[in-house]
């Protein structure tokens, strides 16, 4: 239906743009998770992708070139990525492809990315998709890297040595747990209790049970799933009252409101979007988070959610390398590398030719969860994580 | 082998140097990784059409076999070894050659096992993990048979989605290609699509003889009689038991089989190989073809196949098999195409013009 | 390990126990009736629960699990009349294959009517972290909600089937179907009833556990498998012993993590499931003279 739409505004396009000024139509294919066991990203990141190729068609396209879309459902299964992948570059001709929702799908087609030069610009939040770089590689989400580090970093300013880390059975659980792992063993910190859960777990009070049995005095839940407010509650429910650290995968109100009143106080590093209403009006991100939040909103009738920034912020980088460089494979990847200053909604993105995601640990902000609402975490003393400062 | 087996045989050999030869006049040698796909796909099929079809074995988890194969091979030829080089078994690996030295995607060094020792390997593991299963499974009948092979499916997804050293959820990445023949590569490269077409095709034809050969010898006559009336098989002396075991090994081997090739092809491989809905899709995909019908289930598995990565059912491909298997087993148990469908509709014909004109 | 820590863990065995249980009851008065596994028994609890949440933003909560239950009930028939009804003696395998079809097909109607996202009602009494506390162990007040009403539906199916009329119809139809009709016994109504009756006690158990998990198009298919497990450990066809055999495999999962890491807890209970399939298919509680006669090849 939607390819149809396209045809029909390229076909207008084409015919009221004059001789002159009729520019081709550029190819974008996205492989997303749409179904499946991710859909909590792929289906907010479908829609996102649908919401911004219609709205940049209405004003005739990225930079005069109309956009044909081509969405795939992977549900999150490797081989559909790989043979979709194959399917969009060599036969479609895409000139970028945006996704797939899941690193381990990523992983699977870089090299049929690079093989077929193709600009592959991942949702995915591994960082084996940017290291060791591709040429023609790119990611949008926030590195594992920092979150874990702002996280532990925080746990240690405030005292706590013996920490409890759960993960769910994901790959982005699992790029998570080994980035805590890394990282706390660093900062001296122990971990004194490590259980993976799957992600369809009903009941985890076994999992929180243990937790407790190892006397934690705070434990790290990372998850992208909505399992992770089952741990919540039931950390609450057994009287586990220690500071709960989350991932950036919390990033969805949903989770909030499945984990109730067990939510309140959680700690996790995020992307501004989320408190986008309370940013002050001077901040570099604010008008790009509330134009996102409000659209979304007001089309989809759901809370926005950070999964679904990252496609936006795909979408940006996308128009901004053919704004600079037109539609010249080669010549759109080199710019894209140039760009500097990308207001999106993870962070503020510079690109470099060694750094493909362009974000450092100041894209994310300390959150949590007041009366059921995402709120920037106060700190009585320090003010470390402030909002980033423009370049 | 009689002039009715090897007629349609041949015509398969020349569809399938016909359908590339089109696919490459018609610019759309593309297809071909769509279609090399499915031909890996067919083997599980075939296998399984022997297991349900012919010998009357449900089987609910056989991507667990498929997905076997695919994740030991993808293990052994990407397990880096150079941190314990100096083991003795390491030592004796590289002196019989089984080993390949070179470099990881970081520059570092890197001894892997080499691709036909991982997949000499991975076919017997399934042999053995298929001889333990079977061995006591197949003693159960119907719902119990039914739920059994579903949990093996169920057990074999569990530990490759939480097994950190088989990737977990992201699964095995950058699997190399699979050097069968000093020339010939099974790897996704575009450059060798057409050989990879025909390596898999030519593995599907080179089954489909043996498959006929052993559905017409004394074993598959065997496996026919207790598809039939088990009882009856047992009292005219045939080793119900072993010969139903045997199919069930055969069966998974040509999966795992299947499971091999494909992961080289696509240089990876994830649980999703392993999941029940895959399981599923194989029984739909042979009961759509008939159930004891191999060209049937063939026709079908590559269809459906091939349509489903390309991505013509959208997201609804689960509820494409799902749909399709529930009309086809409500309103023709038999199958879809039916060995004997075209009797039918000649009957249904010439009964027609028989009658007297009014 | 303190005794509190280990009742602890008894009580997070037992409550996925009650999860589990109720759903092989729902097998198991299927197959009474019919003979067939239906496949299909997860979805009419994951339909229960999300029925009920989109009821719930109109009507009180009562009232949206009531109806929840009714609808449920009613899709129930619905299925049993299209798609099984006029089958004419089909083969086991047949029938299994039309179940998965029929699970694969709710599941995705599920899909396309709700969205992928997830759902959960309100807990009944208190909140998320409100808990009752004895010594050291804590208890959610919904998993007593949750064991109260699995006790109060295996109460209700053992009068039912022991004392009322139409459950000693229901009872006859299984033991031989045609023996039955020859008394004057309704067996195609017999088996729309039977679910009827699985449908709607799959949708109450939906509805009551949704507040300590929650609901999704596809939380059907894990409680399948799990729920299969606990009706073949208890015996097939048995409530009472299906409730005894869901908490002995809840237990064995929640103990499991003590050894094995987190992950590996479904393994657990699909070896449970294998290893009663191939020793003990009558189960743990059953009577394998009886089990045989169930076998409809």
């Amino acid at each position: 239906m939607n390819r149809v739409l396209n045809w029909i505004v390229l076909s207008a396009a084409l015919f009221f743009a004059g001789p002159a000024t009729a520019k081709e139509a550029i190819k974008i294919g996205a492989i997303l998770s749409v179904t499946g066991p991710a859909a909590n990203l792929g289906g907010p990141e479908a829609r996102t992708m649908q919401m911004l190729v219609d709205e940049a068609n209405k004003k005739g396209g990225i930079a005069g070139h109309p956009i044909e879309l081509f969405l795939k459902d992977s549900g999150s299964s490797p081989e559909k990525a790989i043979s979709f992948a194959k399917k969009l570059i060599e036969e479609d001709k895409v000139f970028a492809i945006i996704g797939p929702s899941t690193s381990g799908e990523t992983l699977k087609i870089k090299g049929i990315a690079e093989e077929g030069k193709t600009l592959l610009i991942s949702c995915a939040a591994a960082e084996a998709i940017v290291k060791p770089i591709g040429k023609w590689v790119f990611k949008t989400p926030q590195n594992d890297s920092h979150a874990a580090r702002k996280i532990l970093e925080h746990i240690k300013k405030a005292g706590l040595t013996k920490i409890g880390l759960v993960s769910s059975n994901t790959g982005f659980g699992k790029a998570g747990k080994e980035q805590v792992e890394k990282v706390a063993k660093e900062l001296g910190l122990e971990i004194v209790a490590n259980e993976v859960y799957e992600k369809e777990a009903t009941d985890l009070t076994a999992v929180a049970t243990k937790l407790k049995a190892a006397g934690v005095q705070a434990f790290i839940n990372w998850s992208i799933e909505p399992a992770q407010a089952i741990v919540l509650k039931n950390a609450r429910q057994i009287g586990l009252n220690v500071p709960i650290y989350q991932s950036h995968g919390f990033g969805n109100i949903q989770y909030v409101k499945a984990a109730g009143p067990a939510a309140e106080g959680v700690i996790f590093p995020a992307g501004r979007l989320l408190v986008a209403d309370s940013l002050p009006a001077s901040h570099p991100q604010k008008a790009v988070l509330m134009k996102y939040k409000k659209d979304y909103e007001a089309k989809f009738k759901e809370d926005v959610s950070t999964f679904g920034g990252h496609v936006y912020d795909a979408f940006l980088m996308l128009t901004k390398a053919v704004e600079a460089a037109g539609t010249d494979r080669e010549k759109a990847r080199e710019a894209l590398e140039g760009v500097q200053g990308l207001v999106g909604t993870a962070g503020v993105f510079n690109f470099s030719a060694q750094d493909h995601n362009g974000l450092k640990a100041d894209a994310f902000e300390m959150l949590t969860v007041k009366n059921g609402q995402f709120v920037v975490l106060q700190e009585g003393v320090d003010k470390k994580d402030a909002p980033a400062k423009k370049k | 082998m009689s002039r009715t087996r090897a007629l349609p045989l041949a015509v398969f050999a020349a569809l399938i140097v016909v359908v590339q030869l089109a696919t490459g006049i018609a610019d759309k040698s593309q297809y071909l990784t769509q279609l090399t796909m499915a031909g890996y796909y067919s083997l599980p099929i075939l296998g399984l059409t022997l297991l349900m079809g012919y010998a009357g074995q449900i089987s609910i988890g056989h991507a667990g076999f498929f997905a076997i194969g695919g994740y030991v091979s993808g293990f052994l030829t990407t397990g880096n070894l150079t941190g314990l080089s100096d083991r003795w078994w390491v030592r004796a690996l590289a002196r019989l050659h089984l080993l390949a030295s070179g470099q990881d995607a970081f520059d570092s060094p890197s001894l892997v096992v080499r691709a036909w020792p991982a997949c000499i390997a991975a076919l017997l593991v399934t042999v053995v993990v298929a001889y333990l299963i079977g061995k006591p499974v197949l003693r159960l009948k119907g719902h119990f048979l039914a739920m059994a092979t579903l949990g093996f499916g169920t057990i074999v997804y569990r530990l490759v989605l939480g097994t950190s050293a088989l990737g977990a959820a992201d699964g095995i990445s950058d699997i190399p290609a699979f050097h069968l023949l000093p020339g010939l590569d099974v790897s996704g490269k575009s450059a060798l699509r057409v050989s990879n077409y025909y390596v898999a095709w030519g593995l599907v034809l080179v089954t489909v003889i043996l498959l006929g050969n052993l559905i017409h010898s004394r074993i598959g006559r065997a496996m026919r009689a207790i598809h039939g009336a088990e009882e009856a098989a047992t009292a005219s002396g045939i080793d119900t038991q072993d010969t139903k075991l045997k199919m069930f090994v055969l069966s998974a081997v040509l999966a795992a089989l299947g499971g091999v090739f494909l992961t080289h092809y696509n240089g990876g491989i994830g649980p999703s190989e392993a999941s029940i809905m895959k399981s599923v899709r194989m029984v739909s995909i042979v009961a759509i073809g008939g159930m004891a019908n191999l060209w049937g289930a063939l026709i079908m598995g590559v269809l459906l196949n091939f349509l489903s990565m390309r991505g013509s059912f959208g997201s609804y491909d689960d509820a494409v098999f799902g749909g399709i298997l529930l009309l086809i087993m409500l309103f023709s148990p038999q199958g879809l195409l039916r060995a004997d469908l075209g009797r039918r509709l000649l009957r249904l014909i010439s009964r027609r013009r028989k009658e007297p004109a009014t | 390990m303190t005794i509190a820590l280990l009742l602890q863990y008894l009580v997070a065995g037992v409550t996925y126990g009650a999860i589990y249980a109720i759903v092989a009851i729902g097998f198991g008065i299927v197959y009474n009736a019919t003979g067939i596994i239906n496949f299909a028994q997860g979805e009419f609890v994951m339909l229960g629960g999300m029925i009920a949440v989109s009821l719930q933003a109109f009507v009180p909560l009562p009232v949206a699990v009531l109806l929840a239950v009714l609808v449920t009930m009613g899709v129930g028939a619905l299925v049993e009349i299209l798609f099984i009804r006029w089958l004419d003696r089909p083969t086991v395998l047949r029938m299994i294959v039309i179940t998965i079809g029929l699970s694969i097909g709710m599941r995705e109607l599920a899909l396309l009517v709700w969205g992928e996202g997830v759902r959960s009602l309100p807990y009944f009494t208190g909140d998320a972290v409100s808990a009752l506390s004895v010594g050291d162990v804590h208890v959610s007040p919904q998993v007593l909600w949750v064991l109260g009403t699995v006790g109060v539906i295996v109460a209700f199916l053992v009068l039912f089937f022991g004392r009322t009329r139409l459950g000693r119809q229901m009872r006859a139809c299984a033991a031989n179907r045609d023996a039955a009709r020859l008394c004057g016994i309704d067996a195609k109504g017999m088996v729309t009833l039977s679910f009827v009756l699985a449908a709607g006690i799959g949708a109450l158990a939906g509805c009551v556990v949704s507040p300590i998990t929650y609901v999704q198009y596809d939380s059907g298919t894990n409680l399948a498998i799990k729920g299969f497990t606990v009706a073949v450990l208890g015996g097939l066809g048995n409530s009472a012993a299906a409730l005894g055999g869901g908490i002995i495999l809840g237990v064995i999962e929640s103990l499991s993590i003590l050894v094995l890491p987190a992950a590996y807890k479904d393994v657990v209970a699909i070896a449970i499931l294998l290893a009663i399939l191939v020793f003990r298919p009558a189960g743990v509680f059953g009577n394998a003279a009886t089990a045989r006669l169930k076998e409809h090849v």
